[in-house]
């Protein structure tokens, strides 16, 4: 079998330490070795989003990072968004409230690039939610109502 | 509306399904994970055309962790063909692997199995097929001319479905008719890309010998039995699973070769295997859509009178018979007419093969190119006559009053008030302030174009007698209702929903029923395993024939559940009443609620004469015919002309769809259903160079809607109802798609038409709008 390296992530808040050859790519690191099979691929090649996760805070295509590149970094996938396993993210609300999802397929992606947008401007325009969710295909939606969704959580992040 | 008293039934009631979507915890095909785990991949050909002179699969079977090569050689008199849903006679099979010969780029020759899917994909690289190119023919054109290269050497021709519709009244009419036009019209080769790709996960066990199959797929039960057919094997030893499948569209309908030959595998090898297509063997090898060419000839008056149509379909099939892939274009003959009065139609349809991948149902199937070609042509005789499209549309509606009603094309509309929603869209678009406002841009020289569709469609076909007797498949649907001893309801349904959201309204109308809350119903579907046979979702049928289903098995089991708490409440059946998930004796305060009446039939401690205990039903549905929503959708663009690049400034949509379930639900079906339209309007197109090489294999070349492209869609509808099915709904999933291609060029077509451009082919890409002014301009 091939050469492996060890690498170290710590995903979701836990520390994982696994041995995988040099060319894994993060999405099946996750998927594969840890069994976080939220972060979906769609394309393998940087350009649907159904793959985003968060790289130490900052949303990336998983599908094109290596696992190693990730070694010793933090990383948040949507299993892990919310703050508790009884709890909602303000972002998986909104999607709910706002039928901003069908299948389902492009959604953890979707919502993890939208937690980039509301992290850098809490109070985006939807026009500004568009731009944002622009590296992210959903095939099922049309986008208006993902476009409520990202808006709705906005509003109730805001709020709180 | 449903049958009982809707409460839930009606109301934007938000997805049950969606808590597991959200927090990333649901199951797509990828996600299955079973013990001893092998992975595939698929050695596919390079070229369009060819003969196989040899495979040498050594290398790859030597190559570590590799535990199976498969070539056709190994299938050799073991399996059947690839799955098809109509049969026609004298046409080749297609083999589940190439047999001697390629047909187009992305055919699978081989298949690699290992124990991980990099060193399966590693080892399908050193699969070494030698294959003599020989010349392919790619557009369909091309492929019935005289001499043209044949995809199937023993076949006299390239045509594989011909039907010829000619009509001698319409010959007349064109005699008659003050005026006639011919428009030739490009429905282009479009990728249904679904977000998840095709993914399988066959597991053989060989203690039970039982097949268990994940497939991301639209009609599981159907795989079921074409996988029996297919491999040999009795079809109750098999198990189809469409977990979370992520979207469909059509392509996720027939059961592929991938599906059929890898369960063959996992057989073999006696350990599952699973694959997930790359998106790039997606775009080769999961089934396109439309494919056509068009040519129509129209008769019509000087007052915007339509009289007749003739027709051409030419409809490229691709290199095989995938499952309903030649019968597609026929429904756009069927559907010609669009809601207009027109009197005579003829047509010839052709299915043609290419050396292609194969085309299949892609949202809509036959009807958008129908939709397409009748909205087009309206605006030409519009431009034709000097008249407003509004007014032409009006002047050729089928009236109100005549339904139901029977195309000279063939189809028989149910309901349909046609007037109804353009009124309502001309009043929310606010249509003569806009078209005032265009006038006003035009003469700044600036290039804004409003276009309109007024359309009907397809939907819930039926009745399964209507089918030809080669077709595999009925149209009825089914539906179980379970009602367990607490009185929580378990429905098994028939139908295999991937985004539309039956686990949801199924469990509206079954709270509604009896009373219970939507916690307290679970809805089943996509397992052959727990749920009776079913037919599937596709056609826009869930609601319209799977709903259906289901009101009847509501109705089944309320009817027992009344005579039980009549029993005993000691009063005839007649008297009792229900409200509200109680049984009451009409007049009194003696009353079981329905959790009493399913606690007491599953005891069964008082005898109730004449019943069985328990309190289940099992109902299928078999529509008497075919429902036809409508709709009336506007745009407004405009162009820049210097880079011709298109800014949809507007798009309002006021459909019909008879009643409505779940507004929010059915508001998601129609925003994405326009926005799919819009995506073959603009930008989508599957590409093959003339040699067949596939030049939008990846996400850099095809081009799917983003976020970006469009404004705040305007949404509302009227309502009327079918008296097709007991719910009066119609059906949505393909209606927003239907309406919004010709809506989009039409209102390119409106926006360059004072430079006298009179036709752009889709998709409308800045590059052949800039060109078409440019051409304009030198004229």
């Amino acid at each position: 079998m091939p050469d492996t390296v060890p690498v170290t992530v710590t995903v979701n808040g836990s520390k994982h330490e696994r041995e995988v050859e040099p060319r894994t790519l993060l999405v099946h690191f996750l998927r594969e070795e840890l069994d976080l099979t939220g972060a979906h691929v769609g394309c393998e090649s940087t350009l649907c989003g159904a793959c985003t996760v968060h790289l130490d805070g900052r949303a990336v295509k998983s599908c094109t990072v290596l696992a190693v590149q990730a070694d010793g970094q933090e990383v948040t996938t949507i299993e892990g968004l919310a703050a508790s396993a009884d709890e909602l993210h303000p972002l998986q609300v909104g999607f709910w409230e706002k039928h901003g999802l069908q299948c389902g397929y492009c959604t953890p992606g979707m919502i993890m690039a939208a937690k980039q947008l509301l992290d850098d401007n809490p109070n985006p325009t939807e026009a500004e939610i568009r731009e944002a969710i622009d590296g992210n295909i959903c095939r099922c939606t049309g986008y208006q109502q993902i476009v409520d969704a990202v808006q709705h959580a906005a509003d109730v992040a805001g709020a709180a | 509306m449903t049958t009982f008293r809707p409460n839930s039934v009606g109301r934007p009631i938000k997805r049950r399904e969606d808590p597991r979507l959200i927090r990333g915890l649901a199951t797509y095909t990828d996600d299955v994970k079973l013990p001893r785990m092998t992975y595939a991949a698929f050695v596919r050909s390079d070229f369009a055309a060819g003969a196989i002179r040899s495979i040498d699969t050594s290398a790859a079977a030597a190559h570590p962790g590799v535990v199976g090569v498969y070539t056709y050689a190994d299938l050799d008199g073991k399996v059947g063909a690839t799955p098809i849903g109509v049969e026609i006679p004298g046409m080749p099979d297609h083999p589940l692997l190439a047999n001697g010969r390629v047909l187009y780029v992305g055919h699978p020759v081989a298949v690699v199995v290992a124990e991980t899917t990099y060193a399966a994909r590693d080892a399908a690289a050193l699969v070494e097929v030698d294959i003599e190119p020989r010349e392919a023919v790619v557009d369909v054109e091309a492929a019935i001319a005289a001499g043209a290269p044949k995809v199937y050497e023993e076949l006299d021709s390239n045509v594989c479905l011909q039907v010829p519709a000619p009509n001698p009244e319409a010959d007349k009419l064109f005699e008659q008719a003050d005026r006639t036009l011919s428009i030739r019209l490009l429905n282009q080769r479009v990728a249904p890309f679904p977000m998840e790709g095709r993914a399988i996960c066959a597991h053989w066990e060989e203690g039970p010998g039982k097949l268990t199959i994940w497939t991301s797929n639209q009609a599981p039960h159907s795989v079921k039995q074409q996988i029996a057919m297919c491999l040999g094997i009795p079809e109750i030893r098999i198990r189809a699973i469409a977990p979370e499948v992520g979207g469909g569209f059509g392509a996720k309908i027939p059961t592929y070769a991938e599906d059929a030959l890898l369960c063959w595998v996992s057989r073999d090898l006696k350990r599952p295997v699973k694959w997930a297509e790359t998106r790039t063997e997606n775009l080769l090898g999961m089934t396109h859509g439309r494919g056509h060419v068009e040519k129509i000839d129209v008769a019509f008056q000087s007052d915007g009178r339509v009289l007749a149509l003739k027709g051409q379909t030419i409809a490229d099939i691709g290199a095989f018979r995938s499952f309903f892939g030649p019968f597609i274009a026929l429904s756009t003959h069927t559907m010609s007419c669009g809601c207009y009065d027109i009197k005579a139609v003829a047509w010839e349809t052709s299915s043609v093969f290419t050396n292609t991948m194969a085309t299949e149902a892609y949202r809509g199937a036959g009807r958008p190119e129908a939709a397409y070609i009748i909205e087009r042509v309206m605006d030409e005789v519009a431009a034709a006559t000097g008249l407003d499209p509004v007014a032409v549309r009006r002047r050729n509606f089928i009236s109100k009053d005549v339904f139901p009603h029977t195309t000279p094309s063939g189809a028989t509309y149910d309901t349909g008030d046609y007037e109804k929603p353009l009124d309502r869209l001309i009043e929310l678009a606010g249509y003569d302030e806009a078209r005032a406002a265009q006038r006003s841009a035009r003469e700044e020289g600036r290039l804004v174009g409003i276009g309109l569709a007024t359309f009907t469609e397809v939907c819930g076909l039926g009745p399964s007698t209507g089918a030809t007797p080669q077709q595999r498949m009925g149209t009825w649907e089914s539906a179980t209702v379970r009602v367990e001893p607490t009185g929580n309801v378990t429905v098994y349904t028939g139908v295999s929903p991937h985004g539309q959201g039956q686990e949801t309204v199924f469990a509206q109308m079954a709270a509604d029923a009896f009373g219970v809350g939507l916690d307290d119903v679970l809805v089943v579907h996509g397992d052959t395993d727990q749920v009776q046979h079913g037919v599937g979702t596709f056609g826009s049928r869930g609601i319209a024939v799977g709903g259906a289903a289901l009101d009847m098995a509501l109705v089944k089991v309320h009817a027992k559940a009344t005579r039980i708490a009549a029993h005993h409440l000691d009063a005839p059946v007649d008297q009792i009443d229900y409200e509200d998930g109680k049984f009451t004796v009409s007049g009194t305060d003696r009353t079981l609620t329905f959790r009493e009446v399913a606690e007491k039939a599953h005891l069964w401690n008082v005898n109730v004469p004449g019943e069985e205990p328990g309190l289940e039903a099992v109902a299928r549905f078999e529509p008497s015919a075919t429902t036809f929503p409508f709709g009336a959708h506007l745009c407004q663009v405009e162009i820049d002309p210097e880079s011709g690049q298109i800014e949809i400034q507007r798009y309002v949509a006021v459909d019909d769809f008879g009643e409505v379930l779940n507004p929010m639900l059915a508001d998601g079906q129609r925003l994405g259903g326009v926005v799919q339209g819009i995506g073959q309007a603009m930008w989508e197109e599957i590409q093959y160079d003339e040699g067949g090489q596939l030049l939008s294999g990846t996400l850099m070349d095809y081009a799917v809607p983003r976020a970006k492209h469009f404004p705040r869609m305007e949404l509302d509808n009227t309502v009327t109802p079918t008296p097709i099915n007991p719910l009066g709904a119609k059906g949505i999933g393909e209606l927003g798609t239907i309406g919004a291609t010709p809506c989009i060029v039409n209102a390119i077509v409106d926006a360059l038409r004072p430079l006298g451009i009179t036709n752009i082919d889709m998709p409308a890409k800045p590059e052949r709008i800039w060109q078409a002014i440019q051409s304009a301009g030198a004229a």
